[in-house]
């Protein structure tokens, strides 16, 4: 028997049972539109973070004090209780000599703290960084109206705020025609110079619900550290994204000499957006593995019912196995006519599943885009070949049992059996 | 002698757990070629057992068993379901047919197992065949009807042109009539006899009505699977 003549037989055996043909593909329905939303939505996830990351400057360094085994206990942690010395604006200063760091272009020094601030009796308690002019050129900050902490600002540790817009939307209940308005934190009083264009989420979560002040002003009245010239991180620019390693070294060159440290004992940490995409990549890639072998599962599931149905329409059908083998078919003819039909069962459950599990990524994005958050998940050509020929593989795997069993019977008994 | 059935001291044991129970105890004989034979005995006789060894449904223990010039005794499964195609056409009491496909559909079935190069590959081939099938039993216009849509005698019409449509060597009937009133199991009959005359096919029919056995020309007669007289 030819495999055509097969498939049409299995098609029309599957067709005469309905109900059961689909009761049984919905198994594989569920698995596979599973596995296919899964893997669209950590696809989706890491093509998301990557892209916010991305957003953020793909030339863009971050050095934090400690050396890199403390920064595993997070970014911006090192701090206070270790022997590790403190980044000071010298060291800024340092770097940003173009002899000695030519790939450099520009560095922003900040110390960060969480501070309230308020208006009118709202209150919220958010980060407050002092930076530097230079700030808003290293983070490429965009002014959604007034202007960015400039050096007279600096020079007269003047009380002023640029807001990021959720700061200003929670504290003001909106975001434009702020500016003049004089707010508290902690109690002091700043005037409101300027508000950010909002930018969505970033490396360490959103930074649009942040308030700046001039860097002297936070030394000298909100964040004091030990020494004057302490700072909590340094937001270094390269030249180009190409240069980032390039400037990496240079940046850790110049502070192992400052801070007189030997190679290996680093008191610093040089941190790249390629070190944030290679984490966020390692989380989401893990995340998308983990759910997908969730959804795997159900796929399993889905093919040992495949299985039990089989083995109920062998039993059901033994006296026509053994009409045809009475008429000749040979044992090869049977398996075949069995692992068909499971095949078949699997691969129309697979595309079906597919559909399905597009249509859920799909309105999983819409359902994201309804709620502002710039998440598309990506239904790839990969996840749905990789559907495809896992679910057909399941329905051959889980047949062959029932097919040999079938092909086994004896004529004599299969003709007998009522 | 054109021998188409050459059975030597045929044996067979089955193994029911511990106990051993010999069903046919050494059976011998010959069938021609276009003869028309009638098996009986009583139930228990070791009948179904030599139906099933010469149909090619099973071996035997022991014995020698040459069908259409092919020892068959000791062939193994897969070149036993090729003999079964290319030689044994299957009356069967029940007509066995499968319900869901049509008449047409049922009489092609055993050409889609051949492994001759006639049928392999070749669907318009295999329909024609199947055709002149069932012209021979006379259900030209019931074609496309399926078994449901059929009466019991149109049914076991539709298995014989089923039997007949490989051109076997033999046909084995299994008590043919015995789900069939007796006017149309007579018709059964006759059909089942001219098919024979036309076409010169050896006939064999187990059956344990004697009225039937009347109308063939050789009864071989089982008795405790042994041969039981006039054989």
């Amino acid at each position: 028997m030819t495999l055509a003549q097969a498939f049409l037989e299995a098609l029309e055996s599957l067709s005469g049972n309905k109900l059961r043909s689909g009761l049984t593909v919905l198994g594989i329905v569920i698995g596979v539109a599973a596995v296919i939303a899964m893997l669209a939505v950590g696809n989706g996830a890491q093509a998301s973070i990557t892209g916010s990351i991305t957003s953020i400057g793909t030339n863009l360094l971050f050095v934090f004090r400690g050396s890199p085994e403390s920064q595993q206990q997070g970014p911006g942690g090192g701090g206070s209780g270790n022997n590790d010395r403190p980044l000071t604006l010298a060291d800024a200063e340092a770097i940003s000599d173009p002899f000695a760091a030519p790939s450099v272009e520009s560095v922003a020094p900040a110390i960060q703290g969480n501070g309230t601030i308020s208006f009118a009796g709202k209150n919220s308690t958010t980060t407050i960084s002092g930076v530097t002019p230079d700030y808003s050129v290293v983070r490429n900050l965009e002014l959604a109206e007034g202007e960015f902490i400039n050096q007279e600002h600096m020079l007269g540790r003047m009380s002023v705020v640029v807001l990021g817009p959720e700061a200003a939307d929670t504290i003001f209940g909106r975001h434009d025609g702020v500016v003049g308005e004089t707010i508290r934190i902690e109690g002091q009083p700043f005037r409101v110079i300027g508000v950010l264009v909002a930018r969505g989420g970033g490396a360490f979560g959103s930074e649009d619900g942040e308030a700046y002040i001039p860097f002297t002003t936070a030394q000298a009245r909100l964040l004091k550290r030990n020494s004057r010239d302490e700072v909590d991180i340094l937001f270094v620019q390269a030249t180009t994204a190409e240069s980032v390693p390039q400037a990496a070294d240079e940046i850790a060159n110049i502070l192992r000499q400052r801070h007189r440290t030997p190679i290996g004992d680093d008191d610093f940490t040089v941190f790249t957006q390629q070190d944030f995409l290679q984490t966020f990549e390692a989380i989401t890639g893990v995340l998308t593995i983990f759910l997908g072998g969730i959804a795997g599962i159900s796929l399993l599931v889905g093919g040992i019912g495949i299985m039990n149905i089989m083995l109920v329409s062998v039993t059901e059908r033994t006296r026509e196995i053994g009409l045809r083998k009475a008429l000749g078919a040979r044992r090869r003819d049977i398996v075949i006519q069995f692992l068909t039909e499971s095949s078949l069962l699997s691969l129309i459950g697979g595309i079906i599943g597919i559909i399905f599990g597009w249509l859920i990524s799909f309105a999983v994005g819409q359902i994201a885009a309804a709620n502002d958050t710039a998440f598309v998940p990506i239904v790839g050509a990969d996840a749905v070949v990789l559907a495809t020929v896992f679910s057909a593989a399941v329905g051959l795997f889980f047949g062959i049992y029932p097919a040999n069993r079938a092909a086994s019977l004896e004529p004599v008994e299969a003709l007998r059996y009522e | 002698m054109d021998w188409v059935i050459e059975a030597r001291d045929l044996r067979k044991v089955y193994k029911m757990g511990e106990v051993e129970v010999e069903a046919l105890r050494g059976v011998s004989f010959n069938i021609q070629r276009g003869e028309v034979v009638a098996i009986m005995g009583p139930s228990g006789s070791g009948k179904s057992t030599l139906m099933n060894t010469l149909g090619c449904l099973d071996r035997p223990t022991s014995g020698e068993y040459v069908l259409d010039g092919e020892a068959v005794a000791s062939l193994k499964d897969d070149q036993l379901a090729d003999i079964r195609n290319r030689k044994v056409g299957f009356v069967f009491q029940s007509f066995n047919l499968l319900s869901r496909q049509t008449a047409i559909t049922n009489v092609e079935l055993p050409l889609r197992y051949s492994t001759s190069t006639k049928y392999l590959g070749n669907s318009k081939g295999r329909r024609e065949q199947a055709i002149q099938s069932l012209k021979a039993v006379g259900l030209a216009d019931r074609m496309t009807h399926r078994p449901f849509e059929l009466s019991g005698g149109q049914q076991q019409r539709v298995a014989i042109a089923r039997a007949i449509v490989n051109n076997p060597a033999i046909i084995m009937a299994d008590e043919p009539t015995g789900n069939l009133d007796s006017k149309v199991g007579k018709e059964i009959m006759n059909l089942l006899l001219n098919l024979n005359k036309e076409s010169g096919t050896t006939l064999i029919i187990i059956t344990h009505d004697p009225v039937i056995a009347e109308q063939t020309r050789r009864v071989i007669r089982l008795r405790d699977g042994l041969l039981d007289g006039g054989s």
